[in-house]
């Protein structure tokens, strides 16, 4: 090629590049993010700042496909006309339908996250809020009320507020706020008492993540009040040898046939506290005599379980001062440590088992542990004897190597005085 | 009556097996030498001794340390568990165990307060050059069976000192490497190191020391023992035959030897430590064993770079250096070799006297450890 004829495709080649570029432009442009940014309406101008992390747009969909319009026309009776499909801003009460013509579509949704579930409305329509939705309340939670409108951050983004440790702080913003909530009738306390209790702190404090948060008792999209005749069934989801013990126990069919809540009769609902061996017995704070007289047999029992439990508590706590005392002499009581620590194994099973309300079921694990002391104690108390045992060899030795020596020594003296020194 | 017919019978029987043993082994030149030796008598006679409790303490490291293979396992898996087997399990194990510990240590001191006492009293000179040429192999083969020991409970202190004392003889210009790899038996320490580790500390260092102490003792006994130089000369010179005076001093002394040996191995019995994680990295204040201290001590305070010279390595050479000249001393102290005081080579005694001190107290107090 000469250089002319270089020259002439060269120019032709950068035409046919900038005089396409328009229409190349056209295809790439959001006129709604470039409008709305440089709109002095906050309100109008907020929803075009996208996070770079919002759900949505990372995988390409941008606000026409939700609110429809052209996006490529800078002309505004064009990009916002409803004849191109421009629905507008959705009122509080359309929003769930709105998000479900995406999220309620399994082959749409099957593009992007297969594993995504599909019914959030359907579960949305039979929670409290949908319930109360659907009459054409607007206070009730809509999908943007928990995972915002726009930038939407995924469920594992601790950012989230729907992230499982944001969830009750979320859920605090409505059901918290007693004014809000003042036509419900119901309390606003429980994210307080939430808090305050061994699930509140484990994952708000401990950032315990496996710990539940509302969701885990009253559903996500489906959020409403469970029954309480069927509370022992969430509690079960994590505490399953608790409940099954429950569930097979005498008290099961007598909450049932009385309507009271299984677990939250005794362990209470948000504010559950991390129980303590006081709930058990007849004493002041026990909760057995709260059912149970003094002449009933529960009571007797409550009497019986209580007093095991104490009896091994006192049986590893003198099993522990045994083998602290011959640890801190030096000995090695590795052996009774262990078995120190299979007793305290057993403490934590038989208050597992305290929910079988069975004094020998209870006993026989409370009997375990209790061998397990016994064997500690011996082991701890051989230690302490074998370290007296080797004081007093030392002691005989120490007496037995001084009195050779002073033997030696008087020989030694009685040699040099008869010979004499050269 | 019956008591002296007893006593004539008994002294019948002394008399026909001391003949028997005569007549069949011919031991009139060492019974000369055991009878007729004298042992010199003067104010510093007291360093005399640390030979002898040396010699206890090494006797009780043999039988101790024979006791401790009927149990111990030198395999990687089975060595922690075994020395707490012994520790926890078998009867006086924590004892046996113990005492192999302390007296391992209190004959590295020993040892050392008699090189040093042998030094400052000039007892090399001639004809002495040999005693001390084997003392000094003695002084090495001690230390080498005290550092292969050391790794033997395969827990994390052990481990991780061994790791680092390999590491500084990798560090030896030339050889280093292939010194390292031998003693470790490969890039890293493990399984094999502990392997040659209990064979050199049971067999091969044990075996050169009974053939250097096998000479040591005769040395001593054919040439009896030395007279500092400020004593030579005293007009009256006093002195004990060996047996049985001295021998039932040295006796006294080894007495004493095992009643302090004894104390530090009932209320200070040695430690199992925790089991090694060789995954894991080295835990900060890994140091090496307290005679090694002043060594390891001394190396950390020279400068990374000594002119173009690497700091490790010119310090490596240096304590090289100077075991030669410990070794040779005899024969390049020549003052002391015609018999006149050599007060350079006392202040450079009294100089690395106090060096090894500071340093291993310093050692032993920085909480540094390798760094």
């Amino acid at each position: 090629m000469d250089k002319k004829s270089f020259l002439k495709h060269g120019f032709l080649i950068s035409g046919i590049i900038f005089f396409s570029y328009p229409a190349f432009s056209a295809e790439t442009r959001d006129t709604c993010i470039e409008c709305h940014k440089a709109l002095d309406d906050k309100e109008l101008s907020a929803p075009a700042n996208f996070s770079q992390d919002d759900v949505h747009i990372k995988i390409g969909i941008s606000c026409a496909d939700c609110h429809g319009g052209d996006p490529a026309s800078d002309d505004v009776s064009v990009s916002m006309d409803p004849a191109k499909g421009f629905t507008g801003k959705p009122s509080k009460t359309e929003i769930p339908k709105f998000c479900a013509r995406c999220h309620s579509n399994s082959d749409y949704m099957k593009r992007y996250n297969p594993n995504m579930p599909t019914d959030q409305l359907s579960k949305y329509e039979v929670s409290q809020h949908g319930k109360l939705n659907a009459q054409g309340d607007k206070k009730p939670a809509v999908c943007t009320s928990c995972h915002s409108a726009h930038n939407i951050l995924a469920v594992d983004n601790p950012a989230s507020p729907v992230y499982v440790s944001n969830v009750p702080n979320t859920c605090a913003k409505c059901h918290a706020d007693k004014e809000y909530m003042k036509e419900y009738g119901i309390p606003t306390n429980q994210f307080d008492d939430y808090k305050e209790s061994v699930h509140g702190q484990a994952l708000l404090v401990k950032g315990d993540r496996s710990s539940p948060s509302c969701k885990n008792c009253h559903g996500n999209h489906d959020a409403g009040l469970p029954r309480a005749i069927y509370v022992g069934n969430i509690c079960s989801q994590c505490h399953a040898l608790t409940y099954d013990l429950f569930s097979k126990s005498p008290h099961k069919p007598a909450h049932d046939r009385m309507g009271i809540p299984e677990c939250e009769a005794c362990h209470g609902n948000h504010r559950i506290m991390k129980p303590s061996d006081d709930m058990l017995g007849t004493g002041r704070d026990a909760i057995c005599v709260k059912c149970h007289s003094s002449s009933s047999k529960g009571f007797k029992t409550a009497l019986a379980i209580k007093n095991s439990i104490e009896e091994l508590k006192t049986d590893i706590t003198q099993a522990k001062e045994s083998t602290s005392k011959a640890e801190r002499l030096g000995m090695e009581v590795e052996d009774a440590v262990f078995d120190v620590n299979e007793a305290n194994n057993s403490l934590t099973k038989a208050r597992a088992y305290i929910h079988s309300f069975s004094r020998e079921q209870v006993g026989s694990i409370v009997e375990e542990g209790k061998s397990l002391t016994k064997k500690a104690k011996e082991l701890a108390k051989k230690a302490i004897d074998n370290f007296n045992f080797r004081r007093k060899g030392y002691s005989l030795a120490i007496l037995l190597i001084f009195i050779f020596s002073l033997a030696l020594y008087l020989r030694i003296k009685m040699l040099e005085k008869n010979k004499g020194e050269k | 009556m019956f008591q002296r017919r007893v006593n004539m019978n008994v002294s019948k029987i002394k008399d026909s097996l001391i003949k028997w043993v005569k007549e069949s082994y011919h031991i009139e030149p060492f019974e000369d030498i055991v009878t007729k030796k004298q042992v010199p008598l003067h104010k510093y006679s007291v360093w005399y001794y640390f030979g002898g409790i040396t010699l206890f303490l090494f006797i009780t490291q043999i039988i101790t340390g024979i006791l401790l293979l009927f149990y111990y396992k030198s395999t990687e898996g089975a060595a922690f568990e075994s020395v707490k087997f012994i520790m926890t399990k078998v009867e006086f194990g924590w004892l046996i165990r113990s005492l192999h510990a302390w007296s391992a240590n209190l004959m590295i001191l020993t040892v050392f307060i008699h090189l040093f006492s042998t030094f400052f009293l000039r007892a090399y000179r001639p004809p002495r050059e040999l005693t001390w040429v084997t003392g000094v192999f003695l002084f090495a083969l001690a230390l080498g069976t005290g550092f292969t020991g050391y790794l033997l409970p395969w827990n994390e202190l052990s481990f991780f000192a061994t790791k680092v004392g390999t590491q500084i003889a990798g560090s030896v210009p030339y050889i280093g490497g292939f010194l390292r790899t031998i003693l470790r038996g490969g890039e890293e320490v493990s399984d094999a190191t502990l392997g040659r580790f209990f064979a050199f500390h049971v067999i091969v260092l044990p075996l050169c020391i009974f053939a250097a102490l096998g000479l040591h003792l005769a040395f001593v006994q054919l040439q009896g023992m030395s007279e500092p130089l400020s004593v030579k000369d005293n007009k009256e010179k006093k002195s004990i035959p060996f047996f049985p005076n001295f021998l039932l001093r040295d006796i006294l002394a080894w007495m004493l030897a095992l009643g302090v040996l004894a104390s530090l191995a009932v209320y200070l019995p040695a430690e199992l430590g925790k089991k090694i994680d060789p995954f894991a990295p080295t835990p900060a204040g890994i140091k090496p064993e307290w005679y090694f201290l002043w060594m390891f001590q001394a190396l950390k305070l020279i400068p990374s770079k000594i002119f173009i010279f690497d700091g490790e390595v010119v310090g490596i050479l240096g304590f090289g250096v100077m075991g030669l000249i410990l070794l040779i001393l005899p024969f390049i102290d020549f003052p002391s070799r015609k018999g006149k005081r050599n007060l350079f080579l006392t202040s450079l005694g009294v100089f690395m006297l106090i060096f090894i001190i500071v340093m291993t107290v310093w050692g032993l107090i920085d909480k540094g450890g390798h760094g």
